[in-house]
């Protein structure tokens, strides 16, 4: 870019023009790559207007979804609070796939598009190739296709079975999403074609051995059905979604085609939710660094970094608990600060780092992040990285809040004694059993009722809210017969039992 | 290297489809939200899209949660004066479930999900009760009458529209941009002319002159590229004024119900005129023994009690009629509802003073009925079915669905004009 010496400034003023884009794109790419040894997907960059970025909102941060009433609600809800200025639009979306596609919104500034370029392009796109959880889970090569599958495989079951029927179909499969995951095995890759060839073949295999003279022959060994019978399944199964695909008695082909295309979408999702801060601290981090390495080349100006600058301090603010507006850990602002903190003991470490952290103080930065970013989630990240002097900057503390106990007692705070039990708590909290409960299914009663018990292990006496007995309505409409939700406590002891017949 | 696509012009509308099977599925919770609304709205503003709220339980999407109760710690940032083993009462309001998720946004989960219908939107289930055809729909909601409008100049037309100052214009332009150059050519060989001394040579020059002066006359006075066609477009036109008179029955026998399904009828009415002219008045004229001309707000909402003379109301319309809206300047529309009770002379003096008085002054006149008992025939319509005219309709109406028959023969004589 710059040429001996002579530094000239890639732009000035807030216009942008295709052209600058991509030259700030090349200096940015230039420094990601080159400097601090970035791996990415290649870029997709896509200008959109504000109210194709109210409709990406909507799909819930994916570029093409089936129809569905719930994204209308989302679409609404976002619309009227943009319309009324209550709120403005993000900056950027960003998407899981390769090549990895962000949106830039056409009203941004060029300073505006260069910190989305460097957030979402270099940030958080070398975070989706490298991360564990979204090499495991999520499959960047083939999310679109899919997503094109199953935008068309829900448009024709409409055209087949009813608007209506599918409706209730989805409704009842997203109500069981947060249940719909395998934690423990890496799912087959998936392609458009082979999904497509795969429901056919199902298709035709089922129609071709069909033969009605099976009905008539006479059964007689009735006896031994009852001698073989083990419980099944064998094991506990947390994937609600997949048990339901396998084994609903009721379930037509093309239903089970659509629990199939929802836990599909559940599960790439999945990562994102256990990954929130490191993935946007990571990208925070790296539109700082990037923005301010362009800005020592001489590539840009100082207006250009006082903006970026005023917008970042924007994003990583951090209310106190009795402030106003406060909605817990701003995962930006605990994220940055984390990954800032990480090189900052790398670079300047203090006794204090070297005793809490001596693997990492006073070693190369670059080389710790990487590894911190390829191998950790949230819970693990904060469990492992969280230092004594963050805890203090942020003056965490833990309240306790005990069905027992009529007060709220201060369990631990940031000082000598705290930091440890601190720290294990607030990782814990980006634990997903945190969030959501513990349900499995236990028995499906083959050769009875047909019925399925579902079995909710309590953490900690917590219950289930109210809405769950809706959500076990849904899980017996897809089912077809009774729905058994046994309660257990902590230890594994039934606590109470309901039956949920379907409608 | 980066690929940078400019999806500007793409569409634009992705979630319409969405937000419409929002509206679809929710449409008895927005009903009722609409409904509010239209009791709130007077006729004249009805057409606007407005803000709606339902119930957010209704529209919840439940899923697997933690409810309030159990044991848990929550981390918070901004200490400033707790240590260790400090207690603190437990914030009211939050159930058992306290200091979680809690300071934040718990307050949300009550309120109602407010958001904007348009226009159409609201139209659509506004009217959805009244079961109008779709025709009849599309009449209301669009606008079709159009006025030709001026609007500036046309290289191709018809010769009736043929501009001759804009056409001569253009033409002596061109005369003047293609002869200048030769002008100045002559100019300069006078010039040498009258400096060459040389005989030949200056019969020479003249030629040449001669020949510029010739390729000057060849000049076409007007060419096709001159010619200019005043242009004119079709501008949406309502086509003139009208005036349209509202009565209503308010003896205390009208119950809420029943104004409700007034007011759709008087809007119904209102919008179809609306729609037709430049500009509407509405007349209120409610009466119980006697009428009077009200606003809105007091025409629908303000309680009245007496005995019922049906005759006032015509009368009171006849002198507005006469004192206000000469024929000739108004489209006359008269509305009525009552529910029918009228006793002694006055239905059949009220009959006589429509048929023979109003009616010929009035473009159409509608009337309708809403009894308490559907099966019983009231006076006043047992005098009114014996008028015989084109201009008046009248029935009979329990519920919503019943009131567009009403309008129907003056929505297809109106429409295929």
């Amino acid at each position: 870019m710059s040429a001996d010496g002579s530094p000239g400034y890639l732009s000035t003023g807030a216009e942008w023009t295709f052209d600058l884009i991509q030259r700030y794109d090349a200096a940015i790419r230039d420094i990601a790559h080159n400097e601090f040894k970035l791996d990415t997907y290649p870029n997709q960059i896509e200008i959109i207007a504000s109210e194709q970025m109210l409709d990406a909102y909507a799909s819930v941060g994916l570029p093409i979804g089936y129809p569905h009433w719930s994204y209308g609600k989302e679409f609404i809800r976002n619309e009227d609070l943009y319309r009324k200025g209550a709120r403005g639009l993000a900056y950027e979306i960003v998407i899981n796939s390769n090549p990895c596609i962000s949106y830039l919104m056409e009203e941004n500034t060029m300073a505006m598009q260069a910190l989305v370029i460097a957030h979402a392009c270099y940030g958080h796109n070398s975070f989706f190739k490298n991360n564990y959880l979204f090499r495991q889970w999520t499959n960047a090569d083939s999310i679109i296709d899919y997503m094109v599958f199953a935008r068309k495989y829900v448009l024709e079951c409409e055209e087949r079975h009813g608007m209506q029927a599918v409706e209730e179909t989805l409704d009842s499969c997203h109500a069981l999403m947060s249940h719909g995951i395998d934690r423990y095995r890496q799912p087959p890759q998936l392609s458009a074609e082979e999904e497509q060839n795969r429901v056919r073949e199902r298709e035709e295999y089922n129609w071709k051995r069909f033969d009605d003279i099976w009905r008539t022959v006479p059964q007689k060994r009735k006896g031994t059905h009852k001698a073989s019978e083990a419980p099944f399944p064998p094991e506990p199964q947390e994937n609600l979604l997949y048990f339901v695909e396998k084994h609903a008695p009721k379930l037509e082909p093309w239903q089970r085609e659509l629990v199939r295309i929802t836990r599909k979408m559940a599960q790439y999702f999945y990562p994102q939710g256990q990954t929130k801060v490191m993935n946007e601290g990571w990208a925070t981090f790296w539109h700082y660094t990037l923005l301010n390495r362009l800005f020592d080349r001489g590539l840009v100006d100082t207006g250009f970094m006082l903006e970026c600058l005023q917008s970042h301090t924007n994003v990583i603010t951090q209310r106190g608990y009795d402030q106003r507006g406060y909605g817990g850990v701003n995962p930006y602002a605990l994220g940055f600060a984390m990954m800032s903190d990480i090189r900052r003991m790398c670079e300047n470490p203090t006794p204090e780092d070297h005793e809490w952290f001596p693997d990492i103080a006073g070693g190369d930065w670059l080389k710790v992040l990487d590894f911190a970013m390829r191998n950790y989630k949230d819970e693990s990240f904060i469990a492992q990285f969280l230092s004594p002097r963050l805890m203090r900057e942020f003056h965490l503390f833990a309240v306790a809040d005990h069905e027992s106990d009529d007060h709220l007692t201060i369990d631990s705070i940031h000082n000598e004694q705290g930091y440890r039990r601190l720290r294990r708590l607030f990782a814990g909290q980006y634990n997903r059993d945190w969030l959501v409960p513990d349900i499995q299914v236990t028995r499906y009663d083959r050769r009875g009722d047909r019925s399925l018990t579902v079995q909710h292990r309590r953490h900690r006496n917590r219950p289930l809210a109210a809405e769950a007995e809706e959500v076990l309505k849904h899980l017996s409409r897809l089912w077809g017969f009774t729905v058994r939700l046994e309660t257990c406590d902590d230890g594994g002891k039934p606590v109470g039992v309901r039956d949920f017949r379907p409608v | 290297m980066s690929i940078v696509i400019d999806r500007r012009l793409n569409d634009r509308n992705k979630s319409a489809v969405n937000r419409s099977r929002f509206i679809r599925r929710y449409k008895e919770q927005i009903k009722r939200a609409v409904s509010d609304l239209v009791a709130r709205r007077g006729i004249t503003d009805m057409e606007q899209g407005g803000e709606v709220g339902i119930p957010t339980r209704d529209i919840k999407e439940p899923s697997f949660r933690h409810g309030p109760g159990g044991d848990h710690e929550y981390v918070h940032p901004g200490n400033h004066s707790y240590n260790q083993g400090d207690r603190l009462p437990r914030p009211k309001g939050q159930g058992g479930g306290g200091g979680g998720s809690g300071e934040g946004g718990g307050e949300s989960t009550q309120d109602d999900f407010i958001f904007t219908l348009s226009r159409e939107e609201f139209m659509n289930l506004f009217f959805d009760d009244l079961e109008l055809p779709h025709l009849v729909r599309n009449f209301v909601t669009e606008i079709k009458d159009f006025k030709l409008q001026r609007a500036g100049y046309t290289p191709s037309g018809v010769p009736a529209n043929l501009s001759v100052p804009r056409s001569l214009r253009n033409a002596m332009a061109r005369k003047i941009a293609l002869a200048s150059p030769l002008h100045r050519e002559i100019a300069e060989l006078e010039e040498a002319e009258a400096k060459e001394d040389d005989l030949v040579a200056r019969a020479a020059i003249e030629t040449e002159i001669a020949k510029l002066r010739d390729r000057i006359s060849r000049i076409p006075f007007l060419d096709d590229i001159d010619l200019r066609f005043r242009h004119r477009i079709k501008v949406p036109q309502p086509i003139s004024r009208a005036v349209m008179f509202c009565l209503m029955d308010v003896s205390a026998s009208m119950t809420e119900d029943k104004k409700d399904l007034a007011k759709r009828f008087f809007t119904l009415l209102y919008l179809f005129l609306s729609r037709k002219y430049e500009k509407v008045e509405i007349v209120f004229i409610r009466h119980t023994d006697n009428a009077e001309e009200v606003d809105e707000q007091r025409f629908f909402h303000d309680a009245q009690s007496g005995g019922t003379v049906v005759q006032s109301a015509l009368k009171l319309m006849s002198e507005i009629i006469e004192a206000r809206y000469p024929q000739d300047g108004y489209n006359i529309y008269g509305a009525q509802v009552s529910d029918g009770d009228a006793f002694g002379a006055d239905p059949e003096k009220s009959r006589a003073l429509l048929a023979d008085q109003l009616l010929p002054l009035c473009r159409y006149y509608a009337y309708i009925e809403v009894p308490d008992d559907a099966d019983h025939t009231s006076p006043l319509s047992y005098a009114y079915a014996r008028i015989d005219s084109p201009k008046f309709a009248m029935k009979s109406v329990t519920s919503r669905n019943e009131v567009y028959p009403v309008l129907r023969e003056l929505f297809k004589k109106e429409a295929v004009l």
